[in-house]
């Protein structure tokens, strides 16, 4: 077990040299929720904003939580790509046959990429700040928040680790996350689900999104959390577990090198 | 009392073993034994079995049947023990290309538990053995292909492991990248280790191997030193190229042994065992007669005919 943790510990260091030397890596995994905060505030905002959210600051505000739920979908891909790239070139073959915790490859990988996600979702706050966001609760509250989008971040990692691991190339794992982001679209984040058709919209309020952003919503600038925070965190944990088994049976099946 | 004189111990014992995919047999009931400190080859075209086996043997797949043993320690059930000992390098660059050549080796010390100290050591000796020490700085993804595979093998070496395989260690590298590797390897076997290594070089098993083993479409068709091996297949040939066609009809008159004659490509040839007397006499016999041979070749067998010869190809 110490040994587990120890490896675990070494191949997080390996991950995080990563991402210090490639930080375009990060950048470019910040750069499409920011894109997508622009492009709702600044040129859509004026005109779908959510009854009783007038003008851009406020808008900014309502799509906060939805734009950070988003950044986590956007690490998937590098994430998964990652997985792929250390799956398809030799390293991971060479670390199979040492004597090593199996574990620690995956660990690495998650502890890095949920370290990136976070420092990711800081930069968007910061950019949401900039925009008009404003959260108007307590630090009790932002620390509940932070909470939430961490465990969220935790569970789309284990999910973008299994995506990976199944994916035959680098190429295929850098799409496999792609219907994440539909997801994150067809919920809560932008507009109110009631103003959606009733299909999607019954879609929309049964999705892992939209509890997770519901509840960072509530706390970040008040209003009704409800059971939203129960369920949100019920998704994280069953997308965490079943990802965790799916990736674990995934990596230990006999790699075949063609 | 004089202390008995060491025997040669077994680093790898391999019995029946067998793998195969869906319908396709890989590896179709292998034996074979490698003493400790000696090189052994696996010598075979693609798709013969070759990295199948190395994988097989360095704990990264399972095998269907058969049973293996390597430093002692059984490859079924102490699968854990094996890895503490052995050291692979595959034909697929196992390095981090986006580290430096020096974090590679300090990644695989730090997992080897070494230490600081011993670490960084251990890590700076490498890259001077191999001549990385100007380029340890920069990402791997900027070594050329030879330098790659340098680093790969320097980095199954941080653990200075008993049994080394090496997967095909010079297919795809320049002329020169192979020799380089190929005076790596034959320093290793200095230090008395015991390398298993493939290759689809006969050129490559002769010069480093003790043993060869031919592997084909998953069998081993057969195994033996060098020497050996060019003993299984029948001697060499010389060859004689004359000017015109009156002059090699006379030659074969005047050499009266059995040969064969190529009467457009003018030559005439013939099994020898490519002594030195025995050609002495040919040549003497053809002087006597006022013979002129425009050109003469000596033919010994090497590990490509061999390897013909028993695959029928």
């Amino acid at each position: 077990m110490t040994t587990a943790l120890a490896d675990s510990v070494i191949m997080l260091r390996r991950n995080l040299k990563h991402m210090i030397r490639y930080p375009a890596v990060t950048l470019f995994m910040v750069l499409m929720p920011v894109a997508f905060l622009l492009l709702f505030v600044y040129i859509l905002g004026g005109t779908i904003g959510p009854a009783g959210h007038t003008g851009r600051a406020a808008y900014a505000t309502f799509i906060t939580p939805g734009v950070l739920a988003l950044t986590a979908v956007a690490a998937t891909t590098a994430t998964a790509v990652s997985i792929a790239t250390d799956m398809t070139g030799g390293i991971v073959a060479r670390f199979r046959t040492m004597p090593i915790a199996r574990v620690s490859v995956l660990a690495g990988h998650v502890g890095g990429a949920v370290i990136q996600t976070v420092l990711g979702m800081v930069a968007v706050t910061a950019i949401a700040l900039l925009t008009g966001f404003r959260a108007t609760t307590s630090a009790t509250d932002w620390l509940a928040a932070a909470a939430i989008l961490i465990l969220f971040a935790f569970a789309l990692t284990w999910l973008s680790v299994a995506l990976g691991l199944a994916a035959k190339s680098v190429e295929s794992a850098s799409n496999a996350p792609t219907p994440l982001i539909i997801l994150a679209f067809l919920g809560s984040g932008f507009v109110l689900t009631r103003s959606m058709p009733t299909a999607i919209r019954w879609f929309a309020e049964y999705q892992p999104f939209t509890p997770v952003i519901d509840t960072v919503r509530g706390l970040l600038i008040g209003g009704p959390i409800g059971r939203n925070a129960v369920i949100a965190i019920a998704w994280c944990l069953v997308i965490t577990l079943g990802s965790y088994l799916w990736a674990r049976k995934l990596f230990n099946r006999d790699l075949v090198v063609s | 009392m004089s202390s008995p004189t060491p025997r040669p111990t077994t680093a790898i014992a391999v019995t029946g073993l067998r793998k195969s995919y869906g319908e396709h047999m890989v590896l179709d009931g292998i034996d074979l034994t490698v003493q400790q400190g000696t090189v052994f080859a696996l010598l075979g075209p693609n798709g013969a079995g070759k990295t199948t086996t190395v994988q097989i043997l360095s704990t990264l797949i399972h095998a269907d049947a058969g049973q293996a043993a390597l430093a002692g320690y059984d490859l079924n059930t102490e699968p854990a023990r094996i890895r503490e000992v052995i050291g692979v390098t595959g034909q697929y660059s196992a390095v981090d290309k986006l580290l430096t050549g020096r974090e590679n080796l300090m990644l695989m010390a730090d997992l080897f538990h070494l230490g600081r100290a011993r670490a960084k050591a251990r890590a700076e000796e490498l890259l001077e053995r191999f001549d990385l020490t100007e380029a340890a700085d920069k990402p791997a993804s900027t070594y050329s292909g030879g330098m790659q595979r340098k680093l790969d093998l320097a980095m199954t070496l941080v653990s200075d492991p008993q049994i080394i395989f090496l997967d095909e260690p010079t297919t795809g590298l320049d002329p020169r990248s192979r020799r380089v590797m190929w005076q790596i390897v034959k320093d290793l076997t200095r230090s008395g280790v015991t390398i298993f290594l493939t290759t689809q070089y006969l050129e490559e098993a002769d010069q480093l191997a003790g043993q060869i083993a031919l592997l084909d479409r998953g069998r081993l068709i057969a195994q033996g030193t060098p020497d050996e091996l060019k003993r299984m297949i029948p001697g060499g040939h010389i060859r004689l190229r004359f000017n015109d066609a009156g002059t090699l009809s006379k030659a074969r008159e005047v050499i009266a042994r059995p040969g064969r004659a190529d009467e457009e490509a003018l030559t005439l040839e013939l099994p020898t065992s490519g002594s030195v007397p025995e050609l002495r006499g040919i040549l003497t016999r053809l002087d006597g007669q006022r013979i002129d041979v425009a050109e003469l070749t000596v033919h010994t067998p090497d590990l490509d005919d061999v390897f013909l010869t028993l695959t029928g190809n």
